[in-house]
């Protein structure tokens, strides 16, 4: 049986991108995978009593290493801030390629807690910051001291001592370009080297809160029991930065996204479907409520879905625990197109994430699948007929045409970067100034502007005449040669209408990455939790691939 | 030291600034990141252009033709690079291309150094007494590389060169000759054993 990959019309929907979970392809996990093999060490940690200084950890393997330096510092309460405006932060990391000589450690110490007004270099691979949660980090400081455990109930509202406010990478402020080391054997998934710093400094904050307890009442105090440590990630604030990304890597997000519905495909069409398959999916389904019932949040909008969800979820396990059989043939078939019918998009893609777990034949080709040479894809094939073009926008863009832009409600709003920081910002376009300053990030509004203009156009039969009396249209173009060639590449929705959800933007690429429990706070950033649950470094070699589903805080 | 990616983005960004749309822009960026690469001053060519711009007029030339002159202001050499990419596919057709008066010409080799890539033959310049050779946009081969490239160039040549060896038969087979040197003389018994197919194959 030949199953049709999913609809990208349908896909590519901002409200269902801003369903997707986590999987087996998200970024974190597959990183663990590849570096199980690596061998992990604590190669300095020189902090004060009150937790400040320096630190190294590494992996390394053959001749290659990785090394997070850390460097943590005293702030006071006032100067605490998830904003990118913030100028100070606990503590400042990179990933350095190699190992540090003090020559290093000493010029990243002045750069490294700067961040963005900071310089690295191209021997800097990632660069980030992070702040304590103060409640919980003092806390559990307290209660080590004074030789107990901490509270759990306090953990699992939070679920991390850290969070992370940015994670730069990619030739950003100095940092090495891309191409410097994308051929590495080890780097064939994206953000690879983004998982590490946090994954790394998820243990920074293990090893930072020990040593203060410890400090703080020598004879006295424990450590962090390691179970404890293992439900817990490390958190991370996304704003806006995040949302233009989607929209200016379009093969990128093609590739990630076709991964996953090549597997879900690959799963459907699965005739017979094996019993410790069928029960390690099973055990997965049920074991995730944890997940649902522990996902705190405060958002009205995210509350909704998650009790959807939950809702959904249970009357999924009814439906397999009771009639289900799936000795049937094609069962995960029978089971896709149940969901389609029944359920939520949170709850279908929730689905759809879980259904990958017993299938790594499917999943480890596909994750060396989802990096983009994006540069191969850039060149206009100027030669083509305007005929062509207008065909590939009527097939590939039928939904967007239909959006009125003459309708002030969808161009309400427009992407612009800001002078202060350099980073996107959204606005209203009618009460705010700087729409001239517009960034290319209205897509939809874009190709009908390219679609009605070539209606209107006659005696030219090349792209190349028509671009060389349309320039402005240049860029959009461009891009309706890409989606040809890359279905899933485009959001198939208005980036600038009045309803415009960017958080769906943020936790599209955050699920993608393998983040949990999504936390609006507005519907311009969010809180996530990424590595809660995760094996530590020790505990590398030999872990339990469905970690994520086994939390127990 | 400026990264690529920050060398792009810039480049992009300030060529919006300037007035180019956000297509022409991402093309401007992604050149000059090639030219930084092949280290040739791409960022100095283009903020000194930009500057110019201000106060001089430069024509924008959309259709080129196989001779192009420009007797009052200098050509673009962006909106010519441009144009060049979009054309190329009939361009390629001529032989040669001559232009006169070219402002930075600098910053149109970055697009005929893509050109090169995509037509996969190498492209020969000569302007002022300058030859540059742009290799498949893998590197760009000059005998200027010392100097300073000029603001302007008053007669430019453009050379698509056949794909063909750079040496002679005679010197291939001289070094053939010496490569033959690693093979071994097969005997009979190599010949019927060594090749590991059937010494007949009519089923």
């Amino acid at each position: 049986m030949k199953v049709q990959l999913r609809d990208p019309n349908t896909i590519m929907k901002l409200s269902r991108l801003g369903s997707f979970h986590q999987s087996k392809l998200s970024f974190l996990r597959s990183f663990l995978n590849e570096f199980k093999d690596w061998e992990y060490k604590r190669d300095l940690f020189n902090l004060d009593k009150f937790g400040y200084g320096e630190a190294v950890y590494s992996f390394r393997k053959d001749k290659r290493t990785y090394s997070l330096v850390c460097f943590a510092n005293e702030i006071k309460d006032n100067e605490r801030s998830d904003r990118v405006i913030a100028t100070k932060w606990d503590a400042a990391f990179t990933l350095h390629d190699g190992v540090p000589t003090q020559k290093d450690i000493d010029r990243l110490k002045n750069e490294v807690p700067k961040q963005e007004v900071g310089r690295l270099s191209f021997k800097e691979l990632t660069l980030s910051r992070a702040n304590k949660s103060v409640r919980v980090f003092n806390h559990v400081v307290e209660k080590l001291s004074e030789g107990k455990q901490p509270d759990l109930e306090l953990l699992s509202k939070v679920g991390y001592l850290y969070r992370t406010t940015a994670v730069y990478g990619s030739g950003k402020f100095g940092l090495a370009d891309r191409f410097r080391i994308k051929n590495r054997e080890e780097i064939n998934g994206p953000f690879r080297l983004e998982m590490m710093l946090v994954y790394l400094v998820r243990q920074f904050t293990f090893d930072q809160v020990n040593h203060v307890a410890h400090h703080k009442n020598p004879s006295k105090a424990v450590k962090l029991d390691k179970k404890i440590c293992k439900n817990l990630g490390i958190g991370n604030s996304t704003g806006l930065g995040m949302a233009p990304f989607i929209v200016n890597h379009p093969t990128l997000l093609n590739n990630w996204v076709l991964s996953r519905e090549i597997a879900l495909k690959k799963i459907r069409e699965i005739k017979t479907v094996k019993k410790k398959e069928s029960d390690l999916f099973v055990d997965c389904i049920k074991k995730s409520l944890t997940n649902i019932t522990s996902w705190n949040t405060d958002s009205e909008y995210q509350q909704i879905k998650i009790k959807n969800l939950l809702k959904d979820i249970k009357k999924f396990i009814n439906f397999i625990d009771k009639p289900f059989d799936f000795e049937d043939e094609y069962s995960f078939n029978k089971i896709y197109l149940w969901l389609e019918n029944e359920v939520c998009e949170e709850c279908i893609e929730y689905v759809v994430s879980i259904m990958m777990e017993p299938y790594n034949e499917i999943t480890t080709p596909l994750i060396t699948q989802m990096s983009s040479e994006e540069d191969k894809y850039f060149t206009i094939p100027s030669s083509r007929s305007l005929i062509e073009l207008r065909n590939i926008i009527e097939k590939k863009y039928s939904n967007i045409l239909k959006i009125n832009f003459d309708k002030k409600q969808n161009t309400q709003n427009f992407w612009f970067i800001s002078k202060n920081k350099e980073e996107p910002r959204l606005a209203d376009r009618f009460e705010e100034s700087g729409s001239e300053l517009e960034q290319p990030l209205a897509i939809a509004r874009d190709v009908k502007k390219l679609y009605e203009k070539l209606l209107n156009t006659t005696n030219i039969s090349t792209v190349a005449e028509f671009l060389s009396i349309n320039p402005e249209l240049r860029h959009i173009v461009r891009r309706v040669f890409i989606v040809e060639k890359f279905p899933y590449s485009e959001i198939q929705d208005n980036t600038i209408g009045k309803n415009i959800m960017p958080i769906d933007m943020l936790r599209l690429k955050l699920s993608f990455f393998g983040a949990l429990k999504f936390d609006p706070r507005s519907d311009k950033w969010l809180r996530i939790c990424m590595f809660q649950g995760a094996p530590l470094p020790d505990e590398l070699k030999n872990y339990d691939e469905q970690w994520v589903y086994r939390t127990s805080i | 030291m400026k990264s690529l990616s920050e060398i792009e983005t810039t480049a992009k960004r300030a060529s919006k600034a300037v007035g180019f749309s956000w297509g022409e822009s991402e093309e401007i960026g992604k050149c000059i990141r090639q030219l930084e690469m092949f280290g040739l001053p791409g960022i100095k060519h283009l903020n000194s252009y930009f500057h110019d711009k201000i106060k001089n007029n430069y024509e924008n030339l959309s259709l080129i033709n196989q001779s192009n002159s420009s007797p009052s202001s200098p050509y673009c050499p962006i909106i010519l690079g441009i144009g060049f990419l979009d054309q190329l596919k009939t361009l390629e057709n001529y032989k040669k291309i001559y232009f006169s008066n070219i402002a930075y010409p600098i910053l149109f080799l970055s697009f005929l150094s893509r050109s090169s890539e995509i037509i996969g033959k190498k492209i020969n310049v000569k302007f002022d007494k300058k030859e540059i050779l742009l290799n498949l946009n893998v590197n760009i081969y000059s005998n200027v590389l010392e100097l300073e490239f000029p603001k302007n160039s008053k007669n430019l040549e453009i050379n698509f060169v056949e794909n063909k060896d750079n040496f002679s038969d005679e010197e291939w087979r001289s070094l053939y000759k010496l490569s033959e040197n690693t093979f071994v003389e097969e005997t009979d018994s190599l010949k019927k054993g060594a090749a590991g197919a059937g010494l007949t194959d009519n089923d």
